[in-house]
C-alpha cells in the first residue's frame, strides 16, 4: 500500500474560499505541487492578484506579496531584481492581467523580466460578479452583456497567449486547460516547464490556464468543464506558442 | 486491475461533484442522506473494493478532499 495522491505541502491547511467547483483550487495545488517537486518552495516568492485569487497569499506555503489590481508584474520585478536568487511567479485572473494589468504583463515580458507567472482565464470577472472581461467570448452572457457580448459593441475577445508570444522577452508561453485528469497532468506539466525557464535564467515565462467559473456561468461544475471544452477551446487552442530555443 | 483505496476529508468537501464525473469505475456519489460541516452534502465511496487507484478523482478535486492509495 503506498500513498500516490495526498495533500502538496505547497499549499498552507487554510481551506480556500472559492466556490464549489472552481478550478482555481486545482490550479492552485498544480502550482504547489510544482514548487515542491523543484525544490524551490523555501526559495519561492508569490506576488497574489486582485481578483477571486486575491486571498493566494493564503493558501500557497511560500512568501507571498500582495499587488495592487494588474500590478503583479511590477511588484514581481522589483522583488526579482532585488532578490535574484528567489524564485519569483504572479498568480493573475483574467481581469487583473488581460485588462487592468495589461501594460504591466506586457511590458515585465518586453524587458524579459526572469519571472513566471501564472494566468488564470475563466472568461468572467469572478469576484465583482460576473461582469464582461475582455476574455469573455462572443455571445457569453454577463451581467454586463446581457444579451450576449457582441463583436461590434465590445471586439473580438483577447488572446493573450499569442500576443505575449509575438514578444521576444517572453521565453516561454503555453496555454493549457484544466477540464479533464489528462488536461489537468499536461497544465502541471507546463507549469514545471515554465518555472524552469526562470530557474536557468532564460528569462519571463507564462502559462494561461483555462479555468471555469460555475457561479457566474450559472452552470454547475461538471456542465462548466463541458462548456469549457465546448467553447473556449476552439477559440483559446490549447499549445505551446513559444520556447527559449525558439525565442533565440 | 491494480487496487485502490481514496479517503475523503468529507468535513472540507464543497460538493461540486467533479470527481463523480471522471470515475472510471463510477463508485463515488454524493451523499444526500448526510450534511457537512460546510452545509454541503459529501462525496463519499462505497464499493472501495471496486477502486482502482487512478486518483482522477484526486486530480479533479478542487479543495483537496481525496487522498489516494495503491496496492
Amino acid at each position: 500500500m503506498a500513498v500516490i495522491f495526498e495533500r502538496t505541502k505547497g499549499l498552507t491547511e487554510v481551506e480556500t474560499h472559492y466556490c464549489p467547483g472552481c478550478t482555481h483550487g486545482i490550479i492552485h495545488r498544480l502550482v504547489g505541487e510544482a514548487m515542491v517537486e523543484l525544490g524551490i518552495l523555501d526559495n519561492a516568492i508569490g506576488v497574489a492578484p486582485v481578483g477571486c485569487s486575491v486571498f493566494a497569499y493564503e493558501y500557497f506555503n511560500c512568501d507571498m506579496h500582495e499587488a495592487a489590481h494588474g500590478r503583479a508584474p511590477a511588484v514581481a520585478t522589483g522583488i526579482k531584481r532585488v532578490h535574484p536568487d528567489n524564485f519569483v511567479f504572479t498568480y493573475q485572473g483574467d481581469g487583473d492581467l488581460a485588462s487592468i494589468g495589461t501594460a504591466e504583463i506586457v511590458h515585465a515580458a518586453h524587458r524579459g523580466e526572469k519571472i513566471s507567472t501564472i494566468f488564470v482565464n475563466n472568461a468572467i470577472y469572478g469576484m465583482t460578479g460576473g461582469q464582461m472581461a475582455p476574455t469573455t467570448l462572443i455571445g457569453q452572457k454577463t451581467t454586463t452583456s446581457p444579451q450576449g457580448r457582441t463583436v461590434e459593441h465590445s471586439g473580438m475577445p483577447i488572446r493573450m497567449s499569442e500576443l505575449l508570444a509575438t514578444i521576444d522577452g517572453a521565453k516561454f508561453v503555453e496555454r493549457v486547460a484544466v477540464n479533464t485528469p489528462g488536461n489537468i497532468r499536461k497544465a502541471k506539466r507546463a507549469i514545471i516547464e515554465a518555472f524552469k525557464v526562470q530557474l536557468e535564467g532564460k528569462g519571463f515565462g507564462i502559462v494561461e490556464v483555462l479555468s471555469t467559473c460555475p457561479t457566474n456561468w450559472g452552470m454547475t461544475a461538471p456542465e462548466s468543464m463541458k462548456w469549457l471544452a465546448d467553447n473556449m477551446i476552439p477559440y483559446y487552442p490549447l499549445g505551446n506558442f513559444r520556447r527559449p530555443e525558439e525565442a533565440e | 486491475m491494480a487496487k485502490g483505496r481514496v479517503e475523503f476529508k468529507e468535513d472540507i468537501c464543497k460538493g461540486c461533484e467533479l470527481c463523480t464525473t471522471v470515475c472510471p469505475v463510477d463508485i463515488i456519489f454524493m451523499d444526500k442522506t448526510r450534511i457537512n460541516k460546510k452545509g454541503y452534502h459529501p462525496a463519499t465511496v462505497v464499493e472501495m473494493d471496486k477502486c482502482i487507484g487512478c486518483a482522477n478523482c484526486a486530480m479533479v478535486c478542487p479543495d483537496l478532499v481525496i487522498t489516494v492509495e495503491r496496492f
